[in-house]
């Protein structure tokens, strides 16, 4: 890195040294004037650049909630690539395989935009494989049958779509970025969902049932991918002065609720809220209380089947081992014969 | 340590007559590998007619802390635009 010195170089205006880990404090380190100007630029809706001087813990931020979500796309292959093989027709199938495959794709364009910071994938596979990093509690839930696929389709891809689209105009140009792609495909994915919950609910008893049982399991855990409440989310309003986050977690959530309970009403499905009520005032729906405590078990990693989530990712990364080694050395000998 | 492929830096050519443009990065230990990542995860969509992959270890930037140098001095050359020039509106075609 030709211009690393002089731009990192922190400067240490509070004493306390034994603080230094401490993220709260970082701010505190950096060059107020390099600080102040990266603020304005934020401020005046300029995004950042790999490159650009950037506060230590704007580049950490980033990199959590980037590999995070990276990690999100990688584990979310796992519930519905359960359902390859048993899809119910070559269509189903063909759509389900293309859809898992833009997951696996999302989740490369982001660990790119995470590795520009300077973390590199290796590690974020790392951090994920020995249960450090954090993925979306969304897919700790278990898949049992195939209106499920439907259910996360139009819920789970839904709700990423509601957080999604105010990133593609985050501060950080390599995350904006990458958002504007996965964007564009997921409109597809919601739809595809969505046609199979209109085939269910169109169906026999028994699929309506099904339909019904899906939508029940499914939506207070999409409702969930909002993260934590406004007032617990303490890291919400940094990242929403850095321009990281666009729209706070309730408002995200608040806006999924509004434009999901129409498109329940038109499969004739019934929330499972015995408390949702339109509000005329606000222009939007009451919703009952979500079960918070569920929501930081999960987190904490005892979802139904997080064990089993993660024991599918770390075999699979050990089950390729040989073929990734294989091609690096196969590249070796290559090199060394052209050499020779 | 790192045992990761390196770093390609990928670009796609979106249809004939524009050019190639900066999309993303792959990994893969080789050039023909990298060519075929970057088909899967850049390509699904008909996105492009035509790939570069370029090792990353081997793109020169220029320094950001020094846009301002690097860059103002066009600022200043206004004459180097048309509309910098007074001509007559009865002058047509010019
Ligand atoms: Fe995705
Ligand atoms: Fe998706």
């Amino acid at each position: 890195m030709p211009f690393e010195p002089e731009h990192r170089r922190r400067y240490i205006i509070h004493m306390y040294t034994t603080e230094l880990q401490k993220s709260a404090k970082i701010e505190n380190l950096e060059d107020p004037k390099l600080l102040e100007a990266f603020e304005a630029r934020v401020a005046a809706d300029e995004f950042i650049e790999p490159k650009d001087w950037m506060p230590e813990a704007y580049r950490r931020t980033l990199t959590r909630q980037i590999s995070q979500h990276a990690h999100s796309e990688i584990v979310g292959m796992l519930p519905e690539g359960n359902w390859i093989t048993r899809a119910p027709s070559l269509r189903r199938k063909a759509i389900l395989l293309a859809k898992v495959q833009d997951e696996a794709g999302h989740g490369l364009y982001l660990y790119c935009a995470a590795e520009t910071l300077g973390t590199s994938r290796e590690q974020m596979i790392e951090a994920l494989h020995s249960g450090k990093a954090k993925y979306s509690t969304i897919f700790n839930y278990p898949t049992l049958t195939w209106a499920d696929i439907g259910a996360i389709g139009w819920l789970v891809d839904g709700a990423a779509i509601m957080n999604q689209v105010p990133l593609q105009r985050t501060s950080y140009g390599p995350y904006a970025r990458a958002m504007v792609r996965v964007c564009k495909e997921e409109s597809f994915h919601q739809r595809q969902g969505y046609e199979i919950m209109i085939a269910l609910a169109n169906g026999t008893a028994e699929q309506k049932r099904m339909a019904q049982d899906a939508f029940n399991r499914w939506w207070w855990p999409s409702l969930m991918m909002f993260g934590p409440p406004d007032e617990n989310s303490p890291n919400t309003a940094q990242s929403m002065r850095w321009r990281i986050k666009r729209e706070t977690n309730d408002e995200l959530r608040q806006k999924f609720v509004d434009i999901t309970v129409p498109q329940a009403d038109f499969l004739s499905l019934t929330v499972p809220d015995p408390q949702l009520k339109w509000n005329e005032e606000k222009g939007g729906y009451d919703f009952g209380e979500i079960d918070w405590e569920e929501f930081y078990a999960v987190v904490r990693g005892e979802g139904p089947v997080a064990k089993e989530r993660m024991k599918a990712r770390r075999d699979a990364w050990q089950d390729g081992a040989w073929v990734r080694e294989a091609a690096a050395v196969h590249e070796e000998k290559r090199r060394a014969r052209k050499a020779a | 340590m790192s045992s990761d492929w390196p770093l390609w830096e990928v670009f796609v050519r979106s249809k004939g007559g524009l050019s190639h443009r900066h999309v993303g990065s792959v990994h893969a230990p080789d050039a023909e590998l990298a060519l075929a990542h970057a088909r899967d995860t850049y390509t699904r969509r008909l996105e492009g007619v035509s790939l570069w992959v370029v090792p990353s270890a081997d793109i020169v930037a220029s320094n950001p802390e020094q846009a301002g140098e690097l860059f103002e001095p066009a600022q200043s050359k206004i004459y180097r635009h048309p509309t910098f020039y007074d001509i007559p509106d009865e002058v047509k075609h010019i």
